[in-house]
């Protein structure tokens, strides 16, 4: 190990250190004592009154930094990065139907956007069709409404699919929406080999955290790995999955748990595709991850470099990549929907603006910024573009981009990153020792973790030890700030009648033989155990729904019921 | 009143306030309902929690098997007005409509007023603190309890 300081140096710094703490603090904390006994992250994790080089001092920089575009890449994956290409600015979009979201998107590639991202409503999350009774008054209302290819059609009308990547955050449905893009693409002519994008794909995060299952556990990573070995075959720009710490992280979790549990999901999905036979070098560079950004400043810019540090890791030493794309931890982020608050809602504003700078300098690849309306429903258009022109301020007024990963070399994030990695190895050890994520989860291990720490905090902000402001802090009596925002209106019924009576025409003008064929070919492919994207391609084709496509699964995978664990 | 009846309605009205907490339609959010159920059993309170995707049909199901006091809806997919409607009418209906139901989510303020006039109790809007809610189901617990005389 070869540290930053000198012996001399850091002798001199910690007698100035020990002067400072026992003679200079306590004088000023007879005049003043400090406002709180104890600082601490919304990890829990204590945060000292000052760091100096003796909190890093056997910091071999090399090892724990070096540069970036090189192993560790805990300053960043590319060696130039924002200086040469800034992150993509990619809104999460979609309400009513397609129509409706059409519209969104352009209107929001006017504004500036510069990559789309897909919200499904629950009925399509959860794979069901707009006529389903469980779909009653829930379609349009959360995403847009896609039961088939054609409202898929009508989503990229006027929108060229070979110039513009698309994200979707779907995740048991995901073979039957990336059939639905690769379909529509397809049949405006773009090659494979120039359709861009995502597919959430995360199965293990929707039973800790998500909670859009539909089958269980074992059945739902097949389906997921499926999904990526034809990608990667058939599709090489695509990215087949975004290990998701969002969702855990908005469930409760702290910022050390989502990395921990998204991290252990990740080396799950890398264990069950190299037990497939594929090369890691084949796969690994086409993993995706996506992180929240939380309020607490430093803490979320620590865990990002954190999380590249621990995955080039992880996939070097654990299972050998040889290639230094499968190294990166490529990522998106999106502010922390949870910090956002009904009382005083123009100031959620604000808190965006903070958490997609931490986002910028912990070096993402792609940013959501929240609307400040969303604690009440999907954003309009005017809150939609202030958050997207959250971002171009950060982009191009700030400077913030103009050198590569400034926050390194502080003694505190160098210490809050160890710090953040530390805590994160243990739990993966603990999941490790469980014998990996699928089985953890089976336990209900991480889901135990995260509600204990979401009922910490609340607790914490009933106390007032949490401080949220407008909320328990600065509380405003009067409403009359909420009145003033003006919500996205939409007429949801007449939207839900549309959707229920396209799937309808549609179901009785397609060509049966076909449909049938196809649907008795995938059901036949998946109780056989065989990859099932090619069955679910075609039967898109042949205008399958999503609901059937999904029927046809659940009769061989069957259907996941969550113990009410609480 | 008979003997039998009687005996069981001391019983009931000795043991603690119970509280049905319920994940109405499709929506996977569960934080808050969790968190509620939590801080409720902390209180004191016997928690039922039906874990998510729960018709109106199964969630008054519960309320009546499980004799609670107080109903907790938690919806945060934005298809509250739909599904507490139908979940009042169930209500009414099966003649239940005695059990006091509040609702708590991602809900617009205009929103407030027509679930009110549906019969909903309180509203709970992101921000509310645990204790606020406790507080109120407490006290419609207790009132539900004095109407019928086991207070």
């Amino acid at each position: 190990m070869s540290s930053l300081f000198n012996d001399n140096s850091l002798k001199r710094i910690a007698e100035a250190y020990e002067k400072y703490e026992k003679e200079l603090v306590p004088e000023w904390l007879k005049k003043l004592p400090e406002r709180m006994e104890e600082f601490n992250t919304l990890s829990w994790i204590p945060v000292k009154r000052i760091y100096t080089p003796l909190d890093i001092k056997d910091h071999d920089y090399m090892e724990k930094l070096g540069f970036p575009g090189e192993y560790p890449f805990t300053r960043g994956i590319h060696a130039t990065m924002y200086r040469a290409r800034l992150w993509t600015m990619r809104m999460f979009s979609g309400f009513g139907g397609p129509e409706e979201t059409n519209k969104r998107l352009l209107f929001l590639i006017k504004h500036g956007e510069t990559g789309l991202s897909l919200a499904f409503d629950y009925p399509t999350l959860i794979g069901i069709d707009p006529d389903d009774p469980m779909a009653e008054g829930e379609v349009g209302i959360v995403g847009v409404s896609v039961p088939t290819i054609l409202d898929m059609d009508i989503i990229f009308r006027n929108i060229d699919m070979s110039a513009v990547t698309t994200n979707m955050t779907i995740n048991p449905p995901a073979p039957v929406l990336l059939s639905f893009y690769v379909a529509v693409a397809e049949s405006k002519g773009v090659p494979r080999y120039k359709i861009g994008g995502t597919t959430q794909n995360d199965p293990l995060k929707e039973f800790i955290a998500q909670k859009s299952y539909v089958f269980p556990p074992e059945p739902a990573v097949k389906v997921a790995m499926d999904l990526i070995e034809w990608s990667i075959k058939n599709i090489p720009k695509w990215n087949p999955i975004s290990i998701s710490g969002y969702h855990i992280r908005e469930a409760g979790s702290t910022a050390v748990q989502e990395l921990a549990f998204t991290i252990a999901d990740g080396i799950e999905y890398v264990r069950q595709l190299t037990a497939r036979g594929l090369d890691v070098d084949e796969f690994a560079p086409r993993l995706s991850f996506f992180w929240d950004s939380h309020i607490n400043f430093f803490e979320e810019i620590a865990k990002f470099r954190a999380a590249r540090r621990m995955w080039a890791k992880i996939m070097r030493d654990w299972f050998g990549a040889r290639k230094k794309r499968s190294l990166w931890m490529r990522f998106h982020t999106q502010t922390a929907g949870v910090s956002l608050m009904a009382q005083q809602p123009w100031i959620n504003i604000v808190r965006t603006a903070i958490e997609a700078l931490a986002a910028v300098l912990g070096g993402t690849q792609s940013l959501h910024t929240n609307s400040f309306d969303e604690p009440f429903r999907v954003p309009s258009e005017f809150a939609a573009k202030i958050a997207l022109r959250t971002q171009q301020i950060i982009a191009y007024e700030t400077g913030v981009v103009d050198t590569i990963d400034p926050c390194g070399g502080s003694y505190f994030v160098e210490w809050l990153t160890d710090e953040i990695e530390e805590r994160a190895w243990k739990y993966i050890d603990r999941i490790e020792r469980m014998g990996g994520m699928l089985e953890a989860v089976k336990k209900g291990f991480p889901q135990r973790e995260i509600a204990e720490a979401s009922y910490r905090f609340q607790q914490e902000v009933d106390a007032r030890k949490r401080v949220i402001v407008g909320v328990n802090m600065f509380v405003e009596e009067e409403e009359e700030d909420i009145r003033k925002v003006p919500l996205l209106e939409f007429n949801q019924e007449e939207i839900e009648e549309r959707q229920k009576q396209r799937v309808k025409r549609i179901r009785s003008e397609r060509d049966r033989a076909r449909w049938n064929t196809a649907l008795s070919n995938l059901k036949r492919a998946a109780s056989r155990g065989e990859n099932i994207m090619p069955y679910v391609l075609e039967a898109v084709k042949a205008k399958a729904t999503i609901g059937e496509i999904m029927s046809a699964l659940k009769e061989v995978y069957g259907v996941y019921v969550e113990p009410p664990i609480y | 009143m008979s003997s039998l009846q009687s005996i069981s309605e001391e019983i009931k009205a000795k043991r603690p306030f119970k509280v049905l907490v319920a994940k109405l339609g499709i929506d996977g959010h569960d934080r808050g309902a969790k968190v509620i159920a939590r801080a409720l059993k902390d209180a004191g309170f016997e928690v039922v929690y039906t874990g998510i995707r729960q018709t109106p049909e199964q969630v008054v199901m519960s309320a009546i098997q499980e004799d609670v006091d107080v109903i907790g809806i938690s919806i945060l997919s934005g298809a509250h007005i739909h599904h507490v409607k139908k979940l009042m009418e169930k209500l009414r209906e099966i003649g239940a409509d005695d059990i006091p139901v509040v609702v708590g989510g991602t809900i617009p303020l205009v929103d407030i007023e027509p679930l009110k006039k549906m019969g909903v109790k309180e509203v709970f809007l992101p921000g509310s603190s645990l204790k606020t809610i406790v507080e109120t189901i407490r006290s419609l617990a207790r009132e539900k309890r004095i109407k019928e005389k086991l207070l």
